[in-house]
């Protein structure tokens, strides 16, 4: 490490591979100040802003909110809140075209701009040495303050390290071509930097603090020194230009000579990189207790009238910019009359930026530059023809590629997406510079075919890790309806045994069920003569009943047989009522009143069986009774329960026994509820009033 | 003489020795199960659907490592065929017609959805479902868990009041893919 400052201190670097020497073109706004511009009159937010996730909103539609106020949060830590970047109230939020090179559209928060600027109440912190290590880190994770070089990563996820650091290295190369917004910063507020580096200096304590800045900005670089001669520990290490050395894995190498692992954070070699307007918005967050809510942007190209650095709200829709920059629309005039081609607008700088579709997109924490291109200076740009031409294997981009790849090589397998190749040529090591593609002879777009590769990577890699979820949960899945089959049959297994073991125990309650399945068993047999029964003899009744009007004249000639069938089938149809009421009235607790009812109205019917003369008209009977009961049964259904009830209470013997009838029919009905339609039909056409009379009357 | 038996001798003794040595290496690195099913699963794309005919991709792995046609797996496509092909060392078959994939929504992949105010409640989706990516319980509204369906179709058929229907995953920021004649990215020059 003392070698490492030794070369420093005698201005010595270390070289990276490869790199690029583009036209700087920052001369166009680097010697103008950076300006306020008028509020806009109205601001697009993006939830989300940089890497990670967006937070939840935290104001509704109609809220006012004040200068500074967060309109987001989130417990996840990797999520970092949005704050108003003025105040005013919340008009819309809603889907918005956001300044991705996708087009695509997020939810937004749209505010109407009052033009108040109220602040919300501010702690102003006079010394931040006095503030624990926790506070200063609470401190910018709510300010919102992400990495401002260009990834946008979680700041205070950076510095929230326990490892011991070697070096802390401020990115102040600012190397694409264009853009001057960190020199400016620099050169206007080299103290707030300063500031914004002593609280680095105190969060993560490392050994040395180098800035790395390239020679192309010498009124920064004495701004900087200026400020840092009283500070030991701090080196402003003025570097050659050259692209890509602000990268950071190139910044290390440029100043320390040690090279990142592939794969790897700088933090396990103990450096952590830091982007110097990062450090601006760390002090700003820390001693002005001021969020993360603008940043200097460079509005430049030859499209503008009025190129220049501006302190811009976050949020601010690039339309807003380049009129307040004077955008002529140039490339309309010259191309009008061939065809209407809307003129590019690059977010970012002419390297790694893209172009956007929407002038209606919000400058956000990551946003540095803002390019108009003329014509003349850009051409390709408006040429949405592809010039690309096969590779004449020349070479050139493995020469310059920064960090070391085959260009050529991973341009094939690109094409041929052949994943597995681009990942052993270590694709995911590109840092997107677009070294290659700048020095390619054929033209050929070789950063684009990365990025497309590395997405599809990414997106595969994505669904190999759902795949491998589905697997385990389909899995799972087959267990536990397996463990379930079992548990069941295991369960079904215990149930019979406890039964047959309570079946076997010479209990009364086992003799019960005994002779309740017995009963059961019983039931179903005589339910099924029954029905045939019933079946016949309602044929007899019905030619009975077409021979004569009056069925008792002809009661001697009857047929023996019929007879005994008919008593047999009203016998089981009594039992068969018998159990039927029984069990229906057990729930009424008058389960032996009833039996004897029931008995009563059985030994009744048995001696009238017995002692009527007229037997022929009793099958009638019978088969009518039965069917005027099936008939009666929706209607007595719910007078079963009032009438059981009253049975208790009742003294009539007679009525009792009429209503243990009704509820024995009743049952019986319910009994033969399959057959009941049918029942009812010739119930129906069978059953005369007069007849239904007769029988009640013979019965009683 | 002697010779001929000093020879027969060394040599049987040398192939005895060798033959305990290779007896007892095969029971020491003895390799459980069949790697080859293990390769083919881990080819298919898991969504358990079960157009293939077998209720899984496993089953299936199994059945192809047994012969089975390579052809019949819809959601992993052409693709899918070529690996297994690969791996087998058999000829790339066409997609069998019969598993082909209905391409009305598009062959971009898709998850299931209820429409919640039709949902009766009646859990037959979720005994459909191979990997329990739906919520919910009998007589309650069921809900679909987007992370975890595979877009399978096996819900669609038994849900009695049709309330369910396949949807095509939206395009996100997170899963765009970058296109080069959509977005004309350029370079200076």
């Amino acid at each position: 490490m003392e070698s490492i400052i030794e070369r420093i201190n005698q201005n010595k670097f270390w070289h990276f591979h490869g790199g690029i020497h583009p036209p700087e073109q920052k001369k166009i706004t680097s010697d103008k100040p950076i300006r306020q511009l008028p509020l806009p009159k109205q601001l697009i937010l993006p939830l989300q802003q940089h890497i990670g996730r967006q937070g939840d909103l935290l104001v509704e539609v109609g809220d006012k909110v004040l200068k500074g106020q967060a309109l987001t949060q989130s417990l996840n830590p990797m999520a970092v809140p949005v704050h108003a970047p003025t105040s005013g109230t919340i008009s819309v939020i809603k889907k918005s075209v956001i300044a991705h090179p996708s087009g695509m559209s997020e939810l937004c928060l749209f505010i109407d701009v009052d033009g108040e600027d109220t602040w919300r109440t501010r702690e102003i912190c006079q010394d931040f040495t006095q503030l624990s290590r926790q506070q200063i880190i609470n401190k910018i994770a709510n300010a919102g303050i992400a990495g401002m070089g260009g990834a946008g990563f979680p700041t205070h996820i950076k510095v929230n390290t326990k490892s011991e650091i070697n070096f802390l290295i401020i990115n102040a190369a600012e190397c694409e071509p264009y853009i001057t917004a960190d020199d400016l910063l620099m050169r206007e507020h080299s103290t707030a930097i300063i500031d914004g580096i002593k609280i680095l200096d105190q969060l993560l304590n490392p050994a040395f603090i180098l800035i790395g800045i390239e020679d192309n900005k010498p009124q920064a670089i004495k701004a900087l020194q200026q400020a840092t001669s009283s500070l030991e520990k701090v080196k402003v290490c003025v570097l050659p230009t050259k692209y890509p050395s602000g990268g950071e894995k190139q910044l290390i190498k440029l100043l320390t000579g040690k090279e990142v692992a592939s794969g790897t954070l700088p933090i396990t070699s103990g450096i952590v990189v830091q982007n110097v307007a990062t450090c601006f918005a760390i002090s700003d967050a820390v001693i002005n207790d001021t969020p993360l809510i603008r940043r200097v942007i460079t509005l430049t190209g030859q499209a503008l009238a009025k190129p220049q650095n501006v302190w811009a709200l976050l949020g601010t829709p690039v339309s807003y910019l380049l009129e307040q920059s004077g955008f002529t629309h140039e490339g309309d005039s010259q191309l009008n009359n061939t065809k209407q081609v809307q003129p590019p607008i690059i977010m970012g700088g002419p390297m790694m930026g893209f172009s956007i579709l929407n002038e209606q997109v919000p400058v956000v924490k990551t946003s540095n530059c803002i390019l108009a291109p003329s014509n003349v200076e850009m051409p390709s740009a408006f040429d949405h023809n592809s010039n690309e031409v096969e590779c004449i294997r020349c070479g050139q981009c493995a020469d310059v590629c920064p960090s070391e790849l085959l260009p050529q090589e991973l341009q094939w397998s690109a094409k041929a997406k052949d994943h597995q190749q681009l990942t052993k040529l270590n694709l995911f090591d590109c840092i997107d510079c677009g070294a290659c593609a700048y020095v390619c002879p054929s033209q050929i777009p070789l950063v684009q075919y990365y990025r497309i590769a590395k997405a599809e990577i990414r997106q595969q890699q994505q669904l190999d890790l759902k795949a491998e979820k589905a697997k385990e949960r389909f899995e799972a899945r087959k267990l536990r309806l397996e463990r379930e089959k079992i548990a069941r049959e295991e369960k079904h297994k215990k149930a019979a045994a406890a039964r047959k073991a309570a079946m076997n125990k010479k209990t009364p309650e086992s003799g019960a069920a005994k002779s309740a399945v017995a009963a059961a068993l019983a039931r179903v047999k005589a339910k099924k003569a029954a029905k045939s029964e019933v079946k016949e003899s309602s044929v007899i009744s019905n030619e009975a009943e077409s021979n004569s009007t009056v069925a008792q004249v002809d009661s001697e000639v009857t047929d023996e047989k019929s007879q005994v069938k008919a008593a047999i089938a009203r016998a089981k149809a009594k039992r068969l009522a018998k159990n039927k009421g029984n069990e229906s009235l057990v729930s009424n607790s008058e389960e032996k009143s009833t039996e004897k009812e029931l008995q009563v109205a059985n030994s009744e019917e048995h001696t009238q069986a017995n002692s009527a003369d007229d037997k022929k008209a009793k099958i009638a009977a019978a088969v009518a009774k039965a069917k005027e009961k099936a008939k009666a049964k929706k209607a007595q259904a719910t007078k079963l329960i009032t009438a059981s009830d009253e049975q208790s209470n009742s003294t009539d013997a007679k009525a009792d026994e009429k209503k243990a009838r009704i509820a024995a029919a009743v049952a019986k009905a319910k009994a033969k509820a399959k057959a009941k339609a049918k029942a009812a039909e010739k119930a129906q056409a069978q059953t005369t009033a007069t007849t239904t009379e007769n029988n009640s009357e013979e019965i009683k | 003489m002697i010779n001929i038996l000093i020879a027969i001798v060394v040599l049987g003794i040398i192939a005895a020795l060798f033959g305990a040595l290779l007896g007892y290496a095969s029971v020491r690195y003895h390799v459980d199960g069949d790697p080859i099913v293990e390769q083919l699963d881990a080819l298919l794309p898991q969504t358990q659907c079960g157009q293939c005919g077998y209720p899984g991709c496993k089953p299936y792995a199994e059945a192809v490592a047994n012969g089975e046609a390579i052809n019949k797996c819809a959601p992993g496509g052409e693709d899918t065929i070529k690996k297994i092909a690969d791996l087998l060392g058999v000829d790339v078959q066409p997609l069998d017609e019969n598993h082909e994939q209905d391409s009305s929504l598009g062959n971009g992949p898709k998850v299931a959805f209820i429409i919640e105010e039709d949902c009766i409640g009646c859990t037959k989706c979720i005994q459909a479902c191979p990997v329990d990516a739906i919520l919910g319980a009998a007589k309650q509204m069921h809900t679909i868990i987007v992370d975890e369906c595979t877009g399978c179709d096996l819900c669609v058929a038994p849900c009695p009041v049709d309330c369910i229907e396949m949807r095509p995953i939206p395009e996100t920021i997170q899963n765009w893919q970058w296109d080069l004649n959509n977005i004309a990215v350029k370079q200076l020059d």
